[in-house]
């Protein structure tokens, strides 16, 4: 039996009806969507610090661009095909589907740099100031600030956070990751090769690097001990929550356009039009991407 | 989509595809320009960053979606899902009274 309504529309509708049926699956993605940005505004509003300026920006805005640029090469790979211009069209397709797999490399690479990244605090004041002197060269408070800062990214004017109260940021030497202090105990690691960032300087003033320098600190120290993984704060929970069902969604389009790329001369052949409306159905899946894309950037990336 | 019909008017759709893309480019450069400027609160940062959001995304649904020129079945479709999603936020919004901040600063109201 064939399938009703593939080209012709329907005389109630005026639409084909994987148009209507692809409306109605954007529908409940804005829904979903929907439901993950109100979690947002929860969890920032009820955080007493939401972090700042922890995720790259440069390679943010670049991947940006890459998903605007996929989006235009999707809708002329359509623009093509109503023109019946098959051989185009393949290439603005293969063309979104390069960027899509650019998008996700980028983002794994994103990724990795936060599940290698480490926040440590230490038990007590002393230990935690010594480590500070060692580092830093000095406990003071502008230091202190400027730790920090390297957490949340504003520099707070009142608050001097105590030693022991401190994450300290940075990298294993061995650029290990998704560690935490359960691991460590579990591996009997007694020290780790730390390599702390340099502390966030105050409005105005220079960043004065620290060298990059590994530090020794015993395991037994450490009151806390987390790669930026989901669980290390609700920041990076819904981060990862946001960018990863958003990854997903770039990887399940690739796939569909993967599948037209390769398949699609077939049917081209026997039912021009009906290829042509395919593509616009997955192209329409994939602006969505792109849509949702242009309000995470700015609210992760930037605010 | 009569407007798509003819090649003409599919060549004319194509460079109105490429003015709408380096629109959004340039967008992008916008949100991040505008987020290195302190326009009074963090509030104005975060309303000028969505208002930039929402334009791109009006492009992006406008034009490249075809949204401007669609079938009543899709608008009705569009306008159920855009209701409940103003019922969603506004939901969150009004939960907000519910944290330390309003409770201390308005008395929880």
């Amino acid at each position: 039996m064939e399938i009703p309504y593939t080209v012709t529309p329907r005389r109630d509708t005026g639409l084909y009806n994987a148009k209507v049926g692809i409306w109605l699956f954007l529908a409940s993605e804005v829904m979903l969507f929907g439901a993950l940005f109100s979690s947002y505004v929860l969890l920032r509003v009820g955080a007493d610090f939401w972090p700042h300026g922890l995720l790259n920006v440069p390679i943010g805005t670049f991947n940006t661009a890459v998903l605007i640029v996929s989006s235009v090469t999707v809708v002329m790979c359509w623009a093509n095909l109503k023109m019946h211009n098959f051989g185009k069209a393949r290439v603005y397709l293969g063309l979104t589907i390069l960027c899509a797999l650019a998008f996700l490399c980028i983002k794994t690479k994103e990724y990795n740099d936060k599940f290698t990244h480490y926040s440590i605090r230490f038990k007590d004041d002393a230990t935690a100031a010594a480590f500070l002197k060692e580092a830093y060269g000095s406990d003071d408070v502008k230091v202190r600030k400027g730790v920090f800062a390297n957490t949340y990214g504003q520099v707070d004017e009142k608050l001097v956070p105590e030693p022991r109260l401190l994450q300290i940021t940075g990298h294993l030497e061995d650029k290990a990751g998704f560690l935490d202090l359960a691991k460590l105990t579990a591996q009997n690691k007694e020290t780790i090769q730390f390599v702390p960032d340099t502390p966030k300087p105050a409005p105005g003033e220079k960043k004065v690097e620290t060298g990059h320098k590994a530090f020794s600190v015993k395991v037994s120290d450490l009151a806390y001990f987390s790669a930026w993984v989901p669980k290390h704060n609700t920041y990076f929970a819904i981060y990862f929550t946001l960018t990863g069902l958003h990854a997903a969604h770039v990887f399940g389009g690739a796939l569909v356009m993967t599948y037209l790329f390769f398949h699609g001369r077939r049917l081209w052949q026997r039912e021009p039009e009906r290829m042509t409306n395919r593509v616009e159905v997955a192209g329409l899946f994939w602006h969505f991407v792109d849509l949702v894309w242009i309000f995470l950037f700015p609210v992760l990336y930037l605010l | 989509m009569a407007e798509h019909s003819t090649p003409e008017a599919i060549k004319k759709a194509i460079r109105t595809y490429m003015f709408v893309g380096s629109a959004l480019i340039v967008g992008t450069g916008l949100t991040v320009w505008a987020s290195y400027i302190h326009f009074g609160s963090n509030a104005w940062n975060i309303t000028v960053a969505l208002i930039i959001a929402s334009v791109k995304s009006f492009l992006v649904a406008g034009y490249f979606m075809h949204l401007l020129s669609e079938k009543k079945a899709i608008y009705a479709t569009l306008a159920t899902t855009a209701f409940f999603f103003v019922a969603l936020m506004g939901l969150t919004l009004w939960s907000m009274n519910d944290f330390p901040f309003f409770t201390q600063v308005f008395g929880g109201k």
